[in-house]
């Protein structure tokens, strides 16, 4: 039963941490050149990424584990 | 009313208001001291991190990198907010869940071990340390250049203030002035901001007006493209590929140099529960955002106002605000070719200005003609931010010596009244400590910084994750893991600064790597390391597998 629990905790760390990844080094650094020939508003995609995207992203990224761990632990009985 | 009289009111009513919180919680007893009892609410933590986290050099310095670097300047954005995520998803909860005081006493725990304590505890002072000391100068850099105190008074009045309420009421006084701080600090840095945005575009939201098309319906970017390409710069959102790798290696390294600072791990010792942990990282975040993504747009608006306001324009027509930073060495005017006007442009053998970072921030109001009540606030928001931080780093100092060191290693026996005492008097002595390396800044402050990170990220990081996720990971294993880290990233830096006597050229980085981003390096080859002497030698006792096994469930 607990082994489950920290699986699947595990698991929502991988999906996250991999939209993390992406999102920071991946459309902010890596591929941010390719992605500044599209535009959102006055915003070249890549640099709106790197300077305002990317940490809106982080922002959400939390508080989704949030929600999801808290849910885990209903469900596991884990609750303190 | 005058800047200067808006700037003594609102500096002396924050400092009071300080000084009251600082009274109102007294700390009494080593628990209230450490982790502020345990018992702080996850939002009021998360306000209290932001403040914490933010310094003098998020809010003086960051926006006005930025507005010279453009899209090189995004390093630091995603470099100091990214962390959070791994904060919030690796450490907070299990940290929290493990229940103690410290960081070095979750390594000498978890790797059953006084010498892995005594190596953490000597990292948590040395980064702690260097830290505080950049503050302390921010401090009196504040205090000098707007309220005509000399650059010592103001780093003794800084020490007075962080003395009486770190002293008195330890993490839970901290806890409580760096809400306070918190408001102040976000307040002054976003009504400028809004100011600006408004005049610049129209729109009140600068994260939005920052994307938006100025009054003459060109896209505000566009704008500033333009105008650095005419000046010889490039284009203020192009990306230059030759240091693309160098900008992913500083990013990491700040990254996980932020989830690796005790200062802001011990933050999370002090909510009451796990899932606490867990929501107060994502509202310390939230907070921190608001500044962070507002930085970028203040870059913009400045650079633009900056460059409208004295290209090619007449040294004689200049506004009152020139002459007053040229005044302070912020701002050089060298009139190469003596025909009166100033030339701004990339050639560094025709221009003919200089522009310190700072000044985007400190001098916003002015350029912007915005009312003086502004300037006020922008220094009380400049104080609280380097307060705020030199209280956390303090404390840090101070439990590292009364608990690591004296509890933990010299004297266990020592009653939880000595204890408290000791705790008192260490951050007393770190105060002072700090204070008078602040008067005497080494040159070489802003260097130093780097190191902080580096080490964090090359010792911290890899010994707390590996401590939570991989059970086999034994003492011999994290032990040299931390040391071959901390000993490869403090030598590179040592050999390719300059400032630090380094003698190393840039030719011959590292995969063309700076030293501020090689502490990824330095925590890769920590894990890496780790991972191989682990499996080599003995085992994990069963009764550590049991505690890591402890520490993976909320209850």
């Amino acid at each position: 039963m607990k082994e489950k629990y920290w699986k699947k905790n595990i698991m929502y760390l991988r999906v996250l941490l991999t939209i993390w990844f992406i999102s920071s080094f991946g459309f902010g650094i890596l591929f941010a050149e390719s992605l500044n020939n599209f535009y959102l508003g006055g915003f070249p995609l890549g640099f709106w990424f790197a300077q305002q995207g990317s940490i809106y992203i982080f922002v959400i990224l939390i508080f989704v584990y949030v929600y999801l761990m808290n849910k885990l632990d209903k469900k596991h009985n884990l609750e303190e | 009313m005058d800047a200067q009289f808006w700037t003594y009111t609102l500096v002396g009513i924050t400092f009071s208001l300080y000084i009251g919180i600082a009274i109102w919680s007294r700390a009494k007893s080593t628990k209230e001291f450490y982790i502020a009892g345990g018992g702080i609410h996850p939002v009021i933590n998360g306000m209290a991190t932001a403040a914490d986290w933010m310094s003098a050099a998020s809010f003086i310095s960051m926006a006005g990198i930025i507005s010279f670097l453009g899209y090189g300047g995004s390093q630091y954005l995603m470099g100091w907010t990214g962390g959070y995520v791994l904060l919030a998803l690796c450490l907070a909860p299990y940290l929290r869940k493990f229940g103690k005081f410290t960081v070095p006493d979750f390594i000498g725990e978890r790797y059953y071990s006084q010498n892995a304590r005594t190596i953490a505890l000597i990292c948590a002072i040395f980064v702690s340390f260097t830290y505080v000391v950049g503050q302390m100068k921010g401090v009196g850099v504040a205090f000098s250049r707007f309220l005509e105190i000399p650059y010592d008074s103001g780093v003794i009045i800084g020490i007075a203030i962080v003395f009486f309420y770190a002293v008195l009421g330890g993490m839970k006084g901290i806890t409580y002035t760096q809400v306070a701080q918190y408001c102040v600090l976000i307040f002054a840095f976003t009504v400028p901001a809004i100011y600006l945005s408004l005049q610049a575009t129209g729109n009140p939201i600068p994260q939005v007006g920052f994307g938006s098309k100025t009054l003459d319906g060109v896209y505000l970017l566009e704008k500033l493209n333009l105008l650095s390409v005419d000046l010889g710069f490039d284009k203020y959102t192009d990306i230059n590929r030759t240091t693309l790798i160098n900008v992913f290696f500083i990013t990491g390294a700040l990254m996980f140099g932020t989830a690796g600072l005790p200062h802001v791990i011990v933050r999370f010792f002090t909510v009451p529960k796990v899932r606490d942990a867990r929501i107060s990282a994502g509202w310390a975040l939230l907070f921190i955002s608001i500044l962070y993504t507002t930085a970028p747009a203040v870059a913009a608006f400045a650079k633009v106002n900056l460059i409208n306001t004295v290209s090619n324009a007449k040294y004689t027509d200049m506004p009152d605000w020139f002459k007053n930073w040229e005044n302070t060495g912020l701002l050089q005017f060298d009139d190469k070719n003596a025909d009166g006007i100033i030339q701004y442009v990339a050639d560094t053998q025709v221009n003919e200005l200089t522009i310190d970072n700072d000044i985007m921030v400190l001098a916003n109001p002015e350029i912007a003609n915005l009312p003086p009540w502004v300037i006020g606030l922008i220094v009380a928001g400049g104080l609280a931010a380097a307060l705020s931080t030199a209280a956390g780093l303090l404390l840090v100092i101070s439990t590292s010596i009364s608990h690591d060191l004296l509890k933990k290693n010299i004297n266990p026996n020592i009653s939880e009244k000595g204890e408290l005492w000791a705790a008192r008097i260490s951050i007393a002595v770190a105060v002072v400590a700090a204070g008078l390396a602040g008067l005497n800044p080494p040159g070489f402050v802003a260097e130093v910084v780097a190191l902080a990170f580096g080490l964090a990220a090359s010792s911290f990081f890899p010994a707390i994750i590996l401590g939570i996720f991989d059970k086999k990971m034994n003492k011999e294993g994290a032990i040299s893991g931390m040391l071959t880290g901390i000993i490869f990233t403090a030598l590179y830096i040592l050999y390719f600064k300059p400032q630090l006597g380094g003698s190393g050229l840039p030719e011959n980085y590292l995969f063309g790597i700076s030293p501020e981003g090689i502490g990824t390096i330095g925590m890769i080859i920590n894990f890496i390391v780790s991972l191989i002497v682990s499996r080599l030698t003995k085992p994990t006792p069963e009764k550590i597998k049991d505690l890591v096994e402890s520490i993976r469930y909320p209850k």
